[in-house]
């Protein structure tokens, strides 16, 4: 690994563990599949296709990876789902329409590594016996969907993919389909409705998994570019060597994004678990900006909720007494922030320090849920605008206090009451930041401007019952 | 029932647009044909339907922006209808249905990019290349510069998000912008042909 070489500024910190990322901003490296080849590149996949189908699929399943868009569920396990006995096709997705702000690592897999991603995406393939695949890239990645069109078509030129794979008698086609830039897209069923060419409103569930009913109803996985990508590793590693790295719930290792005022934000991969948002935040990123304090960090993606940086929370000594502790000693794994009522989600850390202030936060958040709202279920559709409407009167300094309230009551109701987990994406943040920055919100309120009209219609009509002041 | 293809029209109205002299005219040319149907080759067998996309994107590509004559086309061309095609171009905020500028700018302006400074630079950008930010609402997404050379949208993560604020020009990626980066690229892309 020592002969490796990273563009200047760019070599990773020496607490990460590059395995994914080995090559992003490697010197000298660049997407052509020789570049891959010489660095031991489609090494794994002819060891993959000398397997059984169900040998790779038990390896992945002794590895215990979990899915790297969000969701966390075990990818060995999704890909049994397929019914037993099935007749149909069975299609394989990849999921590159990355768009939970805060998250960037799939842009550098695509951009600077694609055989990477290809070559996973064959093993998978070749492990649920798919001989259709779909890179559902997003709208935002033109250079990259060039860069992967070229890949593919090298990868067919040396027989990694079309009829007769290496030799095995298994064949398959992946090719390139571009979104058009929605967040919802990166909702599995809504994706798979993108690809059928109608409108992407995520379908109703059950089936929970599109593994039963999905592309054109046959039997679909859907994998996130990375998760994609840790196939490749496990099938390297072998399962249980796979297994022994990291947090014993969610081994492997994890891309972390840090975005935010911190004086070195980007990409960091390291061994799940193995540090803390402490050191992370202070060890690898260097800490906060000159004469500033850490105030909130959004643990995993904007959906995920806010954390206080002097928010005391309850962990437990593995003698099983309480301890106090912050969120800077809470580990990076996927579990942990979870019992602390958020979410590591997909490794998107956004850090705000103390001068920002955060119902201009949460008005930037709601704006952004507000705009990529599908427009499916009424209390989404509806909802979010309304959740806009109030943080904004809040940010102007126009609201009630009463209406840090309704704020809240109306993303209580957005959750759990939609078709899709946009629904919970958007009441999170909403619920987290007017819960935990109470005071702040109520700061920016006055009791008069409950009398007050909010538009001019209403102040026409109330022009006698109310005075400016 | 066939749509009444004048209330397709009125249905996508378009705005008309100072960059249209920079992108040719919508035109059936056989080589468009060609180029769709090896769009649809790639699907599965009776999955036109999934081509829409890729049409979509091929038509705005070369011409900036889907017009009411390239739906009719494209449902044509996926067996489809106007109106099927119509709702998936209103749905996507990344399909226009006016023309943009020769060179079109997108600003994130999303939290990572809003901590490093996206909203100001968006700000910045509009007086720069002349355009009224109040110009950008929901409705009319995209603003363009009276001389066409230019046109701004105010988007939605970019997904670079470590490295803000981030703004597209056209299909190039640009990070950690700022004022004095902003002057260069405008000037660059001024002189561009």
């Amino acid at each position: 690994m020592s002969e490796i070489t990273y563009k200047p500024g760019r070599a990773p910190h020496p607490r990460e563990t590059r395995r994914i990322f080995r090559n992003i901003d490697r010197v000298g490296y660049d997407p052509s599949i020789e570049c891959f080849m010489k660095d031991g590149g489609y090494e794994t996949l002819k060891k993959a296709v000398a397997m059984e189908p169900a040998a790779i699929i038990d390896e992945v399943k002794k590895s215990g990876l979990r899915g790297r868009g969000g969701a966390g569920f075990p990818t060995g396990v999704k890909w049994t789902f397929i019914p037993k006995g099935n007749t149909k096709p069975v299609y394989l997705v990849c999921n590159c329409d990355e768009s939970e702000p805060g998250t960037f690592k799939d842009r550098f897999i695509v951009h600077q590594d694609p055989h990477q991603l290809i070559e996973g995406m064959i093993i998978a393939c070749y492990a649920v016996q798919a001989h259709y695949a779909i890179i559902y890239m997003r709208e935002e990645f033109p250079e990259a969907a060039k860069i992967v069109k070229r890949a593919l078509s090298e990868a067919e030129k040396h027989h990694f993919l079309g009829k007769n794979i290496l030799g095995s008698g298994y064949d398959l086609k992946i090719i390139l389909h571009r979104g058009a830039g929605a967040y919802i897209c990166g909702e599995e069923t809504g994706l798979i409705n993108s690809i059928e060419g109608v409108r992407p409103y995520p379908r109703i569930k059950p089936p929970f998994f599109p593994a039963a009913i999905g592309l054109y109803g046959c039997p679909t996985i859907v994998n996130n570019v990375e998760s994609l990508c840790q196939v490749r590793q496990v099938l390297m590693r072998g399962g249980e060597a796979y297994a022994a790295d990291g947090a014993t719930r969610s081994p492997g290792t994890r891309i972390i994004g840090v975005s935010g005022d911190v004086q070195r934000p980007g990409y960091y991969e390291i061994i799940s678990g193995s540090i803390t948002y402490g050191e992370l935040l202070y060890d690898l990123c260097g800490g906060p900006k000159p004469g500033r304090t850490f105030k909130a960090i959004i643990p995993g993606g904007a959906s995920a909720k806010v954390m206080r940086c002097d928010e005391v929370l309850k962990g437990r000594n593995p003698d099983g007494s309480v301890r106090k502790m912050t969120i800077f000693d809470v580990p990076m794994d996927l579990d942990s922030i979870a019992q602390h009522g958020s979410m590591s989600g997909s490794g998107g850390v956004i850090v705000m320090d103390d001068s920002r202030s955060m119902p201009e936060m949460l008005r930037n958040l709601n704006r952004f849920f507000a705009w990529e709202s599908c427009g499916q279920c009424t209390p989404c559709r509806e909802g979010n605008p309304w959740m806009l409407k109030l943080s904004t009167r809040i940010c102007q300094g126009k609201a009630a206090p009463e209406d840090v309230d309704l704020l809240k009551s109306v993303a209580d109701n957005i959750c759990g009451r939609t078709v899709c987990a946009f629904g919970e994406a958007c009441a999170w943040p909403v619920q987290a930041f007017t819960t935990k920055f109470r005071d702040e919100f109520l700061a920016l309120t006055r009791p008069v401007n409950a009398m007050k009209p909010h538009n001019p219609e209403t102040a026409e009509a109330r022009k006698y019952l109310t005075r400016e002041d | 029932m066939k749509e009444q293809p004048d209330a397709i029209a009125a249905l996508a109205a378009t705005n008309p647009s100072p960059g249209e002299k920079f992108y040719p005219p919508f035109q059936v040319t056989p080589e468009l044909t060609k180029k769709a149907k090896e769009y649809i080759a790639m699907y599965p067998e009776g999955k036109e339907l999934s081509a829409v996309l890729p049409l979509i994107h091929m038509v705005q590509e070369k011409h900036g922006y889907i017009c009411p004559e390239s739906v009719i086309w494209i449902a044509d061309m996926c067996n489809s209808t106007p109106i099927h095609v119509q709702g998936i171009v209103s749905f996507y905020p990344g399909i226009r249905t006016s023309c943009p500028g020769k060179w079109h700018i997108r600003v994130c302006h999303t939290i990572a990019c809003a901590l490093s400074g996206g909203e100001e630079l968006l700000a910045y950008i509009c007086e720069k290349i002349g355009i009224n930010p109040q110009a950008l609402t929901n409705e009319h997404p995209i603003a363009v510069s009276s001389d066409g050379l230019w046109s701004i949208e105010a988007v939605e993560c970019l997904a670079a998000c470590g490295f803000g604020p981030n703004l597209m020009v056209n299909d190039a990626l640009y990070s950690q912008m700022d004022r004095a980066k902003v002057d260069a690229l405008i000037a660059q892309y001024s002189n561009k042909a």
